[in-house]
């Protein structure tokens, strides 16, 4: 008999070239993708005069600093502009493929991934940006590295890789109606802490992750490293061979069948152990909203905000002061019904097709209080969503419709949210500064922050699904 | 890069929970090329105000502090953001250790790629060499070999991973040593290549 083996075991071993002496694995890399904070990357290559060793597994993605106002006009902001172009030229000297400003297939690299089939089951995917652990939701390795990785895969096409530990996240039951992958991913976050899965892999597995779409597991794998861990990854099934057959990258014809037949068999073993397993009620998680500066400060829209003089200690009474404070939130105040001054739908957690379907749901035939920005996760879903008629929903309720890029998740294209204002916001960090010097951030799902939209303040998102059929 | 296993420094403590690298650089200095020094940037808008002006009461702008080698902080420091750049900004600073209960995964690789130690210490160790900083900036001594740290005369134990320590101790750099394995590479891609070729992208695609 077999010892029983893991997802994270089977998917390892198919990557290792060797293993050290120590334990660390140097592994292949099936996919690479590059972006314009990539350049740091590019100038250690150069410095070393070294070429890219694969540049067909290698892809640039104009996102991060793409302005989301662009219609063709060149860029205003030099800096930005000066950015752009840096990537161009890097994929241009080292024929790398690039989807680039104006590319039917540009998008935030995390969604394009997938989109184009480069993102397949058992894979290997690295980038230079931490929430690579949305591909994980395909079964594959992926995460986030830093220049000095990204120069080494560039030249190597390999890295060096210590084997994390293994956690297994059960999710049980089913989710109420208007709770969604983002409602679990900060629940279970809050459960566990910010770095609460420092060191692991998560396999997320259970009857509501099996039901969820591959949009919806996207959100959860991309969520993973807001709970410290080095990725996240999901067994893929029939869901993810819908979603994957046919797009441009993806295998096809025999070679499809093929890979089918290895991809069935990328699940942990019934029997297979995992060095930790934790259980979550899917039924017990509630519409959930951030109310502090880590992804961990998520409590129940139906909460209060915490008051320092209820903290265990000195020294968390004084983290909750100083959070409260940056917040401009007074404690023990409810979340529903703190008042926000814009909202932003956008960013690798929550910019796909069915996110923009949620909160357009929520939208439609009302009116926005507050001013607001939704930035389409990929120029594919942008037009896809235009075909469905989600911009003249969005459109109507008074909220800007723009270009796909990183935008207002990291505010680095000039989309942001000025001092002191909070912002409901579908992404993934509420970190000081995140989304722009002073700006106050609240985490949600698309379909809260269209809530929010609509009330002009934090609010429970159900009551106002009542009557209103899930698209 | 050279290699170091022994520092005396000055240490600063900075009491906060969850420094992440979105304040240790903030995403709009990213763009500068490093040719510019990151050093102005660390934890920039935490030590300077709106208008650019220090904040008196931030640890690092104490009498001393701008010799700060050792950084004493509370857990989960340097979690989020991949940023490479949060890295250098404690390196051009003059940081050579960072000492934490607990680190962003990817943030402790890049520390030891640029010859930062990230040093994980228990949570009432930290508590006892913040507290031991809580008047201001101290010597500081540290020994990676020993995996010790010394601060105005409270010591504590750190963790490090082996490979880690091997890699800061020497300096050595993984590009130079991935060279040494370039067979190895070649006949890995050589067998994915006609093993399970779909693993290359578009193949069997007609266009
Ligand atoms: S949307 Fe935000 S988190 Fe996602 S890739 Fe862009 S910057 Fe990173």
């Amino acid at each position: 008999m077999s010892t029983p083996r893991t997802l994270l075991d089977r998917v390892w071993s198919n990557h290792e070239i060797l293993r050290r002496d120590d334990g660390v694995s140097l592994l292949w890399v099936d996919r690479h993708f590059v972006h314009e904070g990539s350049h740091h990357a590019f100038a250690k290559l150069a410095h070393r005069g070294l070429q890219v060793a694969e540049p067909s597994l290698t892809f640039g993605v104009a996102d991060h600093y793409v302005p989301t106002r662009r219609d063709g006009r060149p860029i205003g902001d030099p800096n930005i502009a000066r950015m752009v172009r840096t990537l161009e030229d890097n994929c241009r000297t080292h024929g790398l493929e690039l989807f680039g400003i104006g590319d039917p297939r540009q998008g935030i690299v995390h969604v394009i991934g997938p989109e184009l089939g480069l993102t397949l089951p058992g894979l290997l995917i690295v980038c230079g940006d931490s929430h690579t652990a949305t591909h994980g939701a395909f079964g594959s390795i992926a995460f986030g590295i830093g220049a000095t990785e990204v120069a080494h895969v560039l030249a190597t096409q390999s890295i060096w890789q210590q084997r994390p530990r293994t956690m297994r996240i059960h999710v049980d039951g089913a989710l109420g109606p208007g709770v969604s992958a983002k409602d679990v991913a900060l629940h279970w976050i809050a459960q566990l802490g910010a770095d609460g899965a420092r060191g692991h892999a998560i396999e997320y597995a259970g009857p509501v992750v099996e039901r969820l779409s591959m949009e919806g597991r996207m959100t959860l794998c991309n969520l993973s490293i807001e709970g410290g861990a080095r990725f996240g990854l999901i067994a893929p099934d029939d869901t993810t061979f819908a979603y994957l057959e046919g797009n441009a990258f993806a295998p096809r014809g025999a070679d499809w069948e093929r890979a089918l037949d290895e991809w069935r068999d990328l699940r942990s073993d019934p029997d297979a152990r995992f060095d930790r397993e934790v259980r979550i009620d899917g039924a017990a998680i509630a519409p959930t909203v951030t109310w502090g500066t880590s992804p961990e400060d998520a409590l129940p829209v139906t909460a209060r905000v915490p008051d320092p003089a209820d903290a265990a200690d000195a020294a968390s009474a004084e983290r909750v002061r100083s959070t409260l404070e940056y917040m401009g939130l007074e404690p023990g105040r409810t979340l529903a019904g703190t008042p926000v001054d814009r909202v932003f739908i956008g960013s690798c957690t929550n910019a796909r097709l069915e996110d923009l379907r949620a909160a357009a749901q929520v939208l439609a035939g009302r009116r926005a209080k507050v001013p607001g920005l939704v930035s389409p996760g990929s120029s594919q879903v942008k037009a896809r969503a235009e075909a469905e008629g989600l911009d003249r929903v969005f459109r109507a309720a008074g909220l800007e419709w723009v270009e796909s890029g990183c935008s207002m998740c990291v505010a680095m294209n000039g989309d942001l949210v000025p001092a002191g204002e909070r912002c409901a916001s579908t992404t993934n960090r509420n970190f000081r500064g995140r989304q722009g010097p002073g700006a106050r951030t609240h985490l949600m799902s698309p379909a809260m922050v269209a809530a929010a939209a609509i009330e002009g303040c934090l609010t429970d998102v159900r009551p106002m699904l009542e009557g209103r059929a899930a698209s | 890069m050279s290699g170091w296993s022994e520092h005396d420094g000055v240490a600063v403590g900075l009491p906060v929970e969850g420094i992440d690298t979105d304040q240790l650089i903030p995403a709009r200095f990213m763009s500068r090329p490093r040719s510019e020094g990151y050093g102005q940037f660390l934890l920039h808008d935490l030590r300077f105000d709106g208008d650019g002006a220090p904040r008196t009461d931030f640890p690092l702008n104490a009498t001393g502090a701008e010799d700060a080698s050792v950084l004493v902080a509370r857990r989960n420091f340097g979690g989020g953001s991949s940023r490479e750049a949060a890295v250098y900004a404690l390196v051009d600073f003059g940081v050579r250790a960072v000492i934490a209960p607990s680190f962003g995964d990817i943030f402790t690789n890049n520390a030891i790629n640029n010859g930062l130690l990230p040093a994980r210490v228990a949570a009432e160790d930290a508590d006892r060499l913040l507290a031991a900083l809580e008047r201001g900036p101290a010597p500081a001594r540290i020994d990676v070999h020993a995996g010790t740290v010394e601060i105005s005369g409270e010591s504590a134990r750190f963790e490090l991973a082996d490979d880690h320590r091997q890699k800061l101790i020497n300096g050595w750099d993984d590009i130079d040593l991935t060279g040494q394995h370039r067979d190895a590479i070649t006949a890995y891609r050589e067998r994915l290549r006609t093993e399970r070729p779909w693993r290359w992208p578009g193949v069997g695609a007609t266009s």
